[in-house]
């Protein structure tokens, strides 16, 4: 059987399957149901979630961490690092504020992932 | 000033035991020498955190900022840009801040001083010592944190989970990395790392392999890298040069006890504080959790068993004492181990790492078996054996039989 490990979190299931006719046909190792819609998206168009940073203005810290809401397409990462270095956002930010709407048409946004406050306070 | 208990180090297990000590009834205060609560996690903004605590995947300012939006809620001091400079056997600890210097009497301990990156110094590579060279903290503070690049190519020596996440880091903000080089025949961190963060981007890993010169008169100019044979000494011959202007170290992480040095025994594998299962050191009010303990992989743990000691430091605080229980001792292809005393009881959760790579193998704990494959030294096994399994023993053995 093929396998792939599963980066969904940090246990890393090692998910073992057999494809026929490029359809999944059997699935074992991956203890929950994350495994399996990683290994649908690894076989069709691999996804990855991407931390990074984004300028801030006038905030206590020169960056606020953010990361897409959800698995991207590997492909977008470059496009998406490129978008992001061009922008520039004020202070205050909280966590959860979305940075990007709808990134690349993806359904998913940019979002902050730490709370920056005015440098002033 | 005075508090029942006072907490040393305001990071994943220092905020966790203060919150859990202050919900058992005692007055707390929390002191960390940084500008702000969170340690570590302010600084690793990947994602993969929480996924066991909150059951959902968080970056480390998020799972940071949980804990502190709870600090705030509570009636917790929290003595940030403050230095814990000496602790004393009479339960005092002497304190520096700006403001100044001031004791501190209190009534319980829970050191929660987290780590420290085994520095360059340490590895004795022969060579110049140029500017460039970095360890995968500093340099993932400087990029994260401070926003300033670190370099424009950049080789990894060491791939635990910190300089695989740097690789990856380094290589989306535009430094080309051109490898990523283990001494060991296997990788040290996480296999979902060397996946997401190596694999993907095509960044090369040299397993039994290590830097054995680095070169540069102002800058670092080049480094040096050799295959190793079995005992980990450079083969003559397989030498190749690298020409980069930065050297990332991801070489271990040793857990920080300096200030504890005549207070409490150590463990001599882990080198972290010796506690048992209640988080409890040998010197019984002072208690200690997370990386200063034992190296963990995943914070939700070290969460976990800050809480613990949290607890038990609050009843301490309040007159409780406690067994010093048995001994938990490593046997068989274990190398580290926590805790390393068993109070009755109470379910005990033992955290290990195999000496080797192991196919198969059974985890025998007093009466408690659990069958494992593919057991890496990089994979921490954790895992939760209920008391009726562990009595009518006066040392509990923890082994790993190969099948």
């Amino acid at each position: 059987m093929d396998r792939v490990v599963c980066v969904q979190c940090p246990v890393g299931c090692k998910i073992k399957f057999e494809l026929s006719n490029g359809r999944i046909v059997k699935v074992e190792g991956n203890k929950c149901p994350r495994g399996l819609s990683y290994l649908e998206d690894e076989l069709r168009e691999p996804k990855r979630v991407v931390p990074t940073s984004v300028k801030v203005v006038g905030g206590n810290y020169p960056l606020v961490s953010v990361k897409t809401s959800a698995p991207i397409p590997k492909k977008y990462i470059p496009q998406l690092m490129e978008k992001l270095k061009k922008i520039k956002i004020n202070a205050p930010v909280k966590a959860g504020d979305v940075i990007v709407k709808n990134i690349f048409d993806t359904g998913v946004d940019v979002v902050a992932t730490r709370t920056v406050l005015e440098n002033s306070k | 000033m005075k508090t029942d208990v006072l907490v040393i180090g305001a990071g994943a297990a220092g905020m966790a035991a203060a919150l859990s000590a202050a919900k058992n009834g005692a007055t707390v205060a929390l002191v960390d020498r940084d500008e702000r609560t969170g340690g570590i996690l302010n600084q690793c903004i990947h994602n993969g955190f929480g996924l066991h605590y909150f059951k959902e995947e968080l970056t480390g300012p998020e799972y940071a900022e949980r804990f502190s939006a709870l600090l705030e809620k509570s009636q917790i001091k929290v003595l940030t840009d403050c230095h814990v400079h000496s602790v004393t056997p009479d339960k005092k600890a002497l304190l520096v801040s700006p403001n100044g210097v001031f004791e501190v009497e209190c009534k319980s301990i829970v050191y929660t001083a987290g780590a420290r990156e085994r520095p360059f110094g340490a590895l004795m590579i022969p060579g110049d010592r140029p500017s460039g060279i970095f360890t995968a903290g500093v340099a993932q503070k400087y990029m994260n944190i401070e926003n300033r690049l670190i370099g424009k190519r950049a080789l990894i020596l060491g791939s635990g989970d910190i300089g695989m996440i740097m690789a990856r880091r380094l290589t989306l903000e535009g430094v080309e990395v051109v490898a990523v080089v283990e001494r060991l025949p296997y990788s040290g961190g996480l296999l979902r790392n060397v996946i997401q963060c190596l694999e993907d981007y095509n960044i090369p890993l040299y397993l039994s392999s290590t830097v054995v010169e680095v070169r540069g008169k102002e800058r670092l100019e080049e480094v040096v890298v050799a295959q190793v044979d079995k005992n980990y000494e450079p083969i003559p011959g397989t030498e190749r040069v690298f020409k980069v202007d930065t050297l990332v170290l991801s070489v271990g992480l040793i857990p920080q006890v300096e200030l504890l040095q005549n207070l409490v025994q150590f463990d001599r594998v882990s080198r972290g504080v010796l506690c048992s299962n209640i988080g409890q050191s040998t010197a019984e009010w002072i208690f200690a959790a997370g990386n200063c303990t034992v190296i963990y992989d995943l914070v939700d743990y070290v969460t976990m068993e800050g809480e613990k000691a949290g607890r038990y430091a609050a009843l301490y605080a309040k007159g409780e004492n406690f067994e010093k229980g048995i001994p938990i001792e490593t046997g068989e292809n274990v190398g580290v181990l926590f805790p390393r005393r068993y109070v009755s009881g109470e379910d005990l959760t033992v955290y290990l790492r195999s000496k080797r790579p192991i196919e198969k193998a059974t985890l025998v704990v007093g009466n408690f078996e659990r069958k494992y494959e593919d057991i890496m030294p990089s994979e921490m096994i954790r895992v939760k054996i209920p008391s009726q399994k562990l009595t009518g023993f006066d040392k509990l053995l923890v082994t790993l039989k190969e099948e």
